[in-house]
């Protein structure tokens, strides 16, 4: 059985855990108030834009002149994952959610014959990644710097992803990331980003359908050719954007529960402590009695 | 004459939504001015300003805008750029 000190030592070391944890719940949550308002900021150039390249898209049969991008290389045998992680831990299982989605996307690819590349976002996802696939990562993008995902970042990313795609380094790039749903719940996401799906060109007409007759200016082959490397740029802003919401969100809701156990433990180990103090003075009080019984 | 809407929007976020007499756009072949009722057309922009009339022979207030394109349809004009200032 501990001693009274050690216990009174635990209950004061538990305490100032709780202090921390307290704290780290409350900056998460203002600067999960900050994100989220950025996440939905950015909602609508994202959904403009996937409505416009999908209308574009489906207007453009893919040929052997028209984008890489859009048609893909060809080939379909090196699969490149873009791995997108918070920087830090102390978030619930925010990043291993991400990796684990990440890995079975892996896995499933490697299970049909095909080569996969990792491209780490964001420092919590490498040292897995390195273990199950030394190999394989062909390079990452340090986030830890930033304070808040800025598109400029996004779109560094995009540049040197686009450019391994031109130089034949891949075929296909899938984006792993936590969808933002709410201060609860982020859903592991992998979205393939390169080439553009036809799935979902098909799967929102938005504004083509409706308007048959747009002019455009230059053809649509220019446009393209400008606008599907700004589209894999802004998935990969709103993945940062919707991992920074998430990863605060997913912080906070992990140091509440800490905040909560860490009270659960104060108690039981101030009634361990009473206990133990209560059952010293009877000891004491009953030698007493005794001595003085016998005198 | 109804007005047209007229959409501005960045990757960090929306900079206008608002029902405007017209707008002249910087498109790479050429500015145009897009009133309510415009053809649809979808052109890439020049890094430029993009003018504002509030109303009919107001002074216009211009935005600069670089790396976007614009889009009219049915619903009005959309000038999604990369950056906004004005």
């Amino acid at each position: 059985m501990a001693s009274l000190k050690a216990l009174k030592l635990r209950i004061g070391s538990v305490k100032s855990t709780q202090k921390i944890t307290k704290a780290m719940k409350m900056v998460a949550a203002a600067k999960l108030r900050r994100a989220q308002s950025n996440a939905e900021a950015g909602r609508p150039y994202s959904e403009r834009m996937a409505s416009v390249v999908a209308s574009l898209a489906s207007r453009v049969t893919p040929g052997p002149h028209s984008p890489k991008l859009l048609a893909g290389t060809g080939k379909d045998e090196t699969h490149l994952i873009v791995l997108a992680t918070g920087d830090r831990g102390l978030a619930g299982a925010f990043n291993t959610n991400i990796v684990r989605a990440a890995r079975k996307k892996a896995q499933e690819l490697e299970a049909d014959g095909k080569k996969v590349i990792f491209y780490i976002v964001g420092r919590k996802g490498r040292p897995v990644i390195a273990r199950f696939y030394p190999k394989a990562i062909a390079s990452q993008y340090d986030t830890s710097a930033m304070k808040a995902p800025a598109y400029a970042n996004a779109q560094e990313i995009a540049d040197d992803i686009i450019d391994r795609f031109e130089s034949g380094q891949f075929d296909v790039a899938h984006l792993a990331y936590a969808n933002f749903r709410s201060t609860l719940l982020q859903e592991p996401t992998v979205d393939q980003i390169i080439p553009v799906k036809p799935g979902a060109a098909s799967a929102t007409p938005a504004g083509g359908a409706a308007s048959p007759a747009v002019e455009y200016e230059p053809d649509e082959e220019e446009i393209l050719k400008a606008l599907l490397p700004k589209n894999v740029a802004i998935q990969i802003y709103r993945a940062l954007l919707e991992n920074a919401a998430g990863f605060y969100g997913s912080q906070m809701t992990a140091m509440d529960n800490a905040t909560r156990n860490a009270g659960d433990m104060i108690n039981k180990l101030s009634i361990k402590y009473n206990r133990q103090r209560q059952a010293a003075i009877t000891t004491e009080l009953v030698e007493i009695i005794s001595g003085a019984e016998a005198l | 004459m109804a007005d047209l809407h007229f959409e501005l929007v960045t990757p960090e976020r929306l900079v206008r939504s608002e029902d405007v007499y017209m707008v002249v756009v910087p498109g790479v072949e050429g500015e145009f001015g897009a009133m309510a009722g415009h053809a649809p057309v979808m052109t890439v922009l020049k890094d430029g300003a993009v003018k504002v009339y509030k109303t009919a022979g107001s002074q216009p207030e211009s935005i600069n805008v670089s790396g976007g394109f614009a889009e009219v349809n049915d619903a009005g004009l959309t000038v999604l750029a990369e950056s906004a200032e004005g």
